[in-house]
């Protein structure tokens, strides 16, 4: 039944570890655009402009309710049928950065409008530009809050990246797939890969709990 | 290939993929709820080795990707004797694993439940059972609702990874139909706005129809 | 910290038993002493009523005759048996959960934000406990529950969820699913602190009728001054943990010899 293969384990680590590797960057990648193309999704949201709010508001609703994995396919082959190439590497950043882009907005979002109004109104009375406003008055009170939202939602790309295996990014999942067909065992390289992902994402969420405890307490305090 | 066209030549398709996805989705989130509750409430229990049993489901399942717990229950379970059908490897996986996030809204919503209606079940010498049976659990229901809600979009768009150990669901068939046309806008435009359809308008509302329902029979209507 | 429990009977026997005794309680929150090595006898029938400054334990004597509270040294007896502890070959030990259900059957308390049931009607919450712990048949239940809330002057509102109900009018409902489970004693935690002024005399019209019909033995923790004296047999002045003076309504408040005592009182006095 349990019949690990030891020697197997240390001959497949290393190409594991460098998929590692690859996994982290994507999901570093998507990450960084998602926390960029998160905020220009949130203020669009909030323009005086009522078809732009409209439009970006469907936009991050129809995101947020379709599976990532779709949307990566989506991004990958749509390119393609009209002439535009994309590398693996590129639509899935794209396809995971706009994915996250959506639920990050929402926490921006909340974030911003848990800044008391009067924040706003002193602003205003002391004649900082909108722009001024949002960069030196609220994002810096809207982020402390924001911080675990982000965080879990760091966690969770990260466990997403498996997906971008389908379309050829050569990460954990990719690797540990071509180790499993190449070699007909895919009792340790599955394995491994699930481990890897608990290594990983287990120490970093508890991490962040910390930190929301933390801030949590801190924010009693000043509150 | 103009779009009319194209549905009329693969709708069928479309929708046994998209009924297969339904039948996912059902038992997937049978499997959640069942999940969530048992692992909910053992991590609220006194004994030590119920609590760890719990925690150990739950930050296994949601410290791992799904898609990794899909190929193992898929391929390596076998070799431990448990053989499914990937169907049924398909929902349970699901299941099991946003029942893990799941468990953390139901341990929330119990909790949310005020002090007072704890005691006055015990003025009344109710058992801890019949406390939790019929005064805690019906009131944790309502708080736990609408982050519920969020957790069955959750669960369908999880459905989608199921294409990938070969379940025919919308997804799979999205894809076998791209791989045979290569018209990708259009198949996988399609798929998106079927799983959003399902989402928004179906999901979502039944959600917020249950909120109703329930905070009226609390008589916070 | 092992407890010399021989100084405690298994019993209370002979004539005139009280109803609840606390015979050396003591209660403690940490490095907080709330209870400290308490005496307190409440005879069957009698009506006692708890009053002093806030921190002086007079909700947790409650509290822990309710089992909401553990003990940490003492004993407290409810209708002659251990409530806190149970014989166990020969000697006292602590009680387990079953002995604790088999006693605290004889106790029903009404709290200050009243906790009713808010997915249940008013008659819904007072055929619970009958139904579910006492068995009953619905019939049986509702009959003894139209009853109570006849008395309360609920019965109209019997269909009624407690979100619709005026907190004066929650709290009389509550009375009355107390009542329905037959406790031999009442508890009143501060029934009254929770209610607007117009409202408080709904409820204390129903605890004096309780206590003019009923030989209900009754303890109740107040603000209510005038009222106590109204209907109490017996007013205890808590001060720390213990019981810094008690008698009869009109002596302890008319004429209170210890020193906290007047001050409490007057503090009180000029609060109204």
């Amino acid at each position: 039944m349990l019949d690990w293969k030891l020697d197997f384990t240390w001959e497949i680590l290393p190409r594991l570890a460098a998929a590692a590797g690859n996994t982290m960057l994507a999901a570093g990648g998507g990450y960084l655009v998602a926390v960029v193309l998160g905020l220009v999704f949130a203020l669009a949201q909030r323009t005086p402009s009522r078809p732009l709010t409209f439009v970006v508001r469907e936009l991050v609703e129809f995101i947020r309710s379709t599976p990532l994995l779709l949307q990566i396919f989506f991004i990958y082959y749509v390119g393609p049928q009209f002439g535009l190439r994309l590398s693996p590497w590129a639509a899935g950043l794209i396809a995971i950065g706009l994915h996250y882009a959506a639920y990050l907005s929402e926490v921006y979002r909340g974030g911003i409008e848990n800044v008391p109004k009067g924040q706003w109104e002193a602003a205003k009375a002391i004649n900082l530009s909108t722009a001024k406003t949002y960069r030196r008055i609220v994002i810096p009170q809207a982020l402390p809050p924001a911080l675990a939202g982000m965080g879990n939602y760091l966690v969770g790309i990260f466990k997403d990246t498996p997906m971008l295996s389908v379309i050829g990014v050569a990460e954990l999942m990719h690797a540990a797939n071509s180790i499993g067909a190449e070699n007909f065992r895919y009792l340790e390289p599955y394995t491994i890969v699930g481990l890897i992902f608990l290594a990983i994402s287990l120490p970093t969420a508890w991490l962040i709990r910390r930190f929301e405890i933390a801030l949590r307490r801190k924010m009693g305090l000043t509150r | 290939m103009p779009y009319f066209e194209f549905l009329e030549t693969y709708s069928g398709r479309l929708l046994d993929g998209t009924l297969v996805t339904l039948g996912q989705f059902g038992l997937a989130v049978l499997v959640a709820v069942a999940a969530a509750l048992v692992s909910g409430l053992l991590k609220m229990a006194h004994a030590k080795t119920l609590r760890a049993l719990a925690v150990v489901y739950i930050e296994l399942f949601r410290g791992t990707s799904l898609l990794v717990q899909l190929y193992w229950f898929y391929f390596v379970l076998p070799l431990f004797g448990f053989t499914m059908d990937k169907f049924t490897v398909g929902f349970l996986t699901v299941g099991l694993c946003y029942g893990a996030y799941g468990a953390e809204l139901v341990r929330g919503a119990i909790q949310s439940v005020p002090r007072g209606q704890w005691e006055a079940a015990l003025a009344l010498n109710m058992s801890p059972s019949q406390r939790m049976r019929r005064i805690i659990l019906p009131q944790a229901l309502v708080a736990i609702l609408p982050p519920w809600g969020n957790l069955m979009i959750e669960i369908l768009k999880g459905t989608a990874l199921v294409a990938l150990i070969s379940v025919a669901d919308l997804m799979f068939e999205a894809r076998q139909i791209n791989n045979n046309t290569y018209l990708s806008a259009q198949v996988f435009g399609t798929a998106l706005i079927i799983y959003y359809i399902f989402a928004r308008f179906m999901v979502t509302p039944v959600m917020r129809w249950l909120e109703r329902v329930m905070a009226r029979k609390i008589g916070r209507a | 910290m092992k407890h010399d429990m021989s100084q405690y009977p298994l019993k209370l026997e002979g004539d005139n038993v009280p109803m609840v005794r606390f015979q050396n309680v003591t209660k403690k929150y940490g490095d907080l002493t709330v209870l400290d090595g308490l005496n307190l006898d409440v005879s069957e029938g009698e009506m006692v009523t708890i009053i002093g400054p806030s921190g002086s334990g007079k909700t947790t004597v409650l509290r822990m005759l309710m089992t909401l509270e553990t003990i940490d040294s003492g004993v407290i007896y409810v209708d002659g048996e251990p409530l806190t502890h149970m014989e166990k070959n020969g000697r006292l030990v602590r009680a387990n959960a079953a002995h604790l259900r088999k006693i605290r059957s004889k106790i029903g308390m009404c709290f200050q934000h009243f906790n009713l049931f808010p997915h249940m009607t008013a008659l819904g919450n007072c055929i619970e406990g009958p139904m579910q712990v006492l068995g009953m048949s619905r019939e049986e239940a509702e009959a003894r529950a139209l009853e109570l809330l006849e008395m309360v002057g609920m019965a109209d509102k019997r269909d009624q969820h407690p979100s619709r109900l005026s907190g004066g009018q929650q709290q009389r409902v509550a009375i009355a699913r107390a009542l329905a489970m037959r406790p031999k004693v009442m508890l009143f935690d501060e029934v009254t602190s929770a209610l607007d002024p117009e409202v408080i005399s709904e409820v204390t019209g129903v605890i004096r009728s309780l206590v003019a019909q009923h030989s209900l033995t009754m303890l109740m923790v107040t603000h209510q001054i005038g009222f106590a004296r109204e209907i109490s047999d017996r007013i205890c002045f808590f001060y720390s943990g213990q019981i810094e003076e008690q008698g009869a309504p009109n002596i302890l408040l008319d004429s209170p010899r210890k020193e906290r005592t007047q001050q409490f009182l007057s503090a009180v006095l000029e609060a109204n």
